[in-house]
């Protein structure tokens, strides 16, 4: 599988996109949902909560199982992306694409340069 | 180290993901869980279902004691007839639940769970020590065995090309033996989707081949190798109970719906049996119900259930599944009976939040509704 160059990801298979110096767009990476199986539950959170980096900040389920969702940097929620609560078989199809939320964060860029590049990453799915 | 069935190595060609089921190292799905689910609603579908366990009771005796050790009434089996049953301790909570095949006239052969073959043969080795009355054999075959079921409209047809009993004859629980590709099988109509289908009884050694000729043989009907993920939404949807979740020691056969299979008028007694009687002279407290969402939460095993007042906690969920025929989550919840009735509401409590679900008649899906 490839992983986006312009992505970060966390080892909870979460990935961050910086969209500007102080925003992070956030999903669930290709082995997340290859491993949960059909999609068919998301819950995310209201805009405005302050979260902790690998705070819990929503839930996915498959058929089979129930996922928690972190997050890969702390700040504020700014955007939800409320169309795909209501399709969430959508992340199965493009999960580097279909992001859940926003963050606001004064430091976002430094937080993202924390997170494991998809080199890092891909060796990181290998080893499970 | 986890068991593996005469299969693990086509499940790993197929692309199975292997999972832990039980002890055992399993397929949950293959190709995906609704696009399985729905080949075997829509056309067919394979399991290895090979971890189940069998037990044989053989000999004079065989009769009396498969109806002391089991709540149904096998007297009423004719050679080659099948029936669901259960074991019970003294108390009437539910051991294990089973099928019964009648293969002769004091010969049977028991089908129990996977995860409950070691704690039932004990249990039936305790049982016949107390049996009064001609003692038959009985012999752990669980690894004599691989099992493999082919579930869904297309499976005689499929099935019908690589065996040699004509399976129009063979009637909803009742079985046949003869070859299968060339190899000896007890062939059954029995199964656990709610569609029509069989359970194919054959050698570990034969498995293999079998398996690669029903997909070949199902290749143009649609056929899928299916995992034990859909294996579960199948039977969620047709509300059939599985050990561990709905049947546990803890609960009793009226209960839990096997009121049916409980046949207190038998001319036997049976273990649990006192026990049983007063439970249901004293009429159960609690009811299994089939439970829909009214929004989109999913209840799962363990999960909370409150009334309509939504202070009062009332049972909890023993299943539950997004249904892939409904799209909609369904789940089979253990509560108060006086909250059984088909339309009440009640709420599951999912992570911090109650949802709200109601009562709803089951089977999920109406099978006679399609035909």
């Amino acid at each position: 599988m490839n992983y986006p160059d312009h992505l970060r990801y966390t080892k909870d298979h979460e990935w961050a996109e910086l969209v500007s110096e102080s925003k992070v767009r956030v999903g669930i990476t290709e082995h997340a949902q290859s491993s949960l199986g059909d999609i068919v539950y998301l819950e995310l959170p209201k805009m405005g909560r302050e979260l902790k980096a690998n705070e819990t900040f929503g839930v996915v389920e498959s058929i089979k199982a129930v996922s928690d969702l972190l997050s890969p940097v702390s700040g504020k929620v700014i955007e939800v992306n409320s169309d795909l609560t209501s399709n969430p078989g959508r992340i199965n199809g493009n999960p580097h694409l279909e992001w859940m939320l926003v963050i606001e964060a004064a430091n976002a860029k430094e937080q993202f340069g924390t997170l494991m590049d998809s080199g890092a990453y891909s060796k990181f799915v290998k080893s499970l | 180290m986890l068991k593996r069935t005469p299969l693990f190595e086509e499940h790993k060609k197929l692309g199975g993901k292997m999972v832990d089921f039980g002890g055992w190292e399993l397929p949950v799905q293959y190709s995906g869980l609704t696009q399985e689910h729905e080949a075997v609603r829509n056309h067919c579908g394979i399991f290895d279902v090979s971890h189940m366990g069998e037990f044989r009771v053989q000999g004079p005796g065989a009769l009396g004691f498969v109806n002391f050790a089991t709540t149904n009434d096998a007297s009423t089996l004719a050679v080659f007839q099948a029936q669901y049953s259960a074991l019970c301790n003294s108390h009437g909570g539910i051991v294990d639940d089973l099928v019964v095949y009648r293969l002769g006239e004091q010969e049977f052969l028991l089908v129990v769970n996977a995860a409950n073959i070691e704690k039932d043969f004990h249990h039936l080795s305790a049982a016949l020590s107390h049996f009064e009355g001609p003692k038959p054999q009985l012999t752990n075959e669980s690894e004599q065995f691989a099992q493999i079921a082919i579930q869904g409209p297309a499976s005689s047809a499929v099935l019908q090309t690589l065996a040699d009993m004509n399976l129009e004859e063979i009637k909803t629980y009742w079985c046949s033996v003869g070859k299968v590709c060339g190899e000896s099988s007890l062939v059954a109509r029995t199964g656990y989707t709610g569609e029509d289908g069989f359970e194919v009884y054959v050698t570990p050694e034969a498995a293999p081949k079998i398996w690669n000729a029903l997909l070949t043989a199902g290749a143009h009907f649609g056929i899928l190798p299916c995992g034990l993920g859909a294996r579960d939404t199948l039977r969620l949807e047709m509300k059939f109970a599985l050990y561990g979740h709905e049947l546990t020691e803890n609960t009793n056969p009226f209960e839990t719906g096997l009121g049916w299979i409980t046949k207190l008028k038998k001319n036997s007694e049976f273990i649990g049996k006192p026990a049983i009687s007063k439970i249901k002279d004293a009429g159960p407290t609690r009811s299994l119900v089939g439970i829909l969402s009214l929004g989109r939460g999913i209840p799962r095993q363990g999960y909370e259930v409150f009334d309509e007042t939504r202070k009062t906690r009332v049972g909890f969920v023993t299943s539950g599944t997004q249904s892939p025929t409904l799209k909609k989550a369904i789940g089979i919840a253990l509560i108060e009976k006086k909250c059984e009735k088909a339309g009440t509401r009640l709420w599951v409590k999912i992570r911090e939040d109650l949802h709200e679900f109601e009562v709803c008649k089951t089977p999920f899906i109406d099978k006679k509704k399609e035909n």
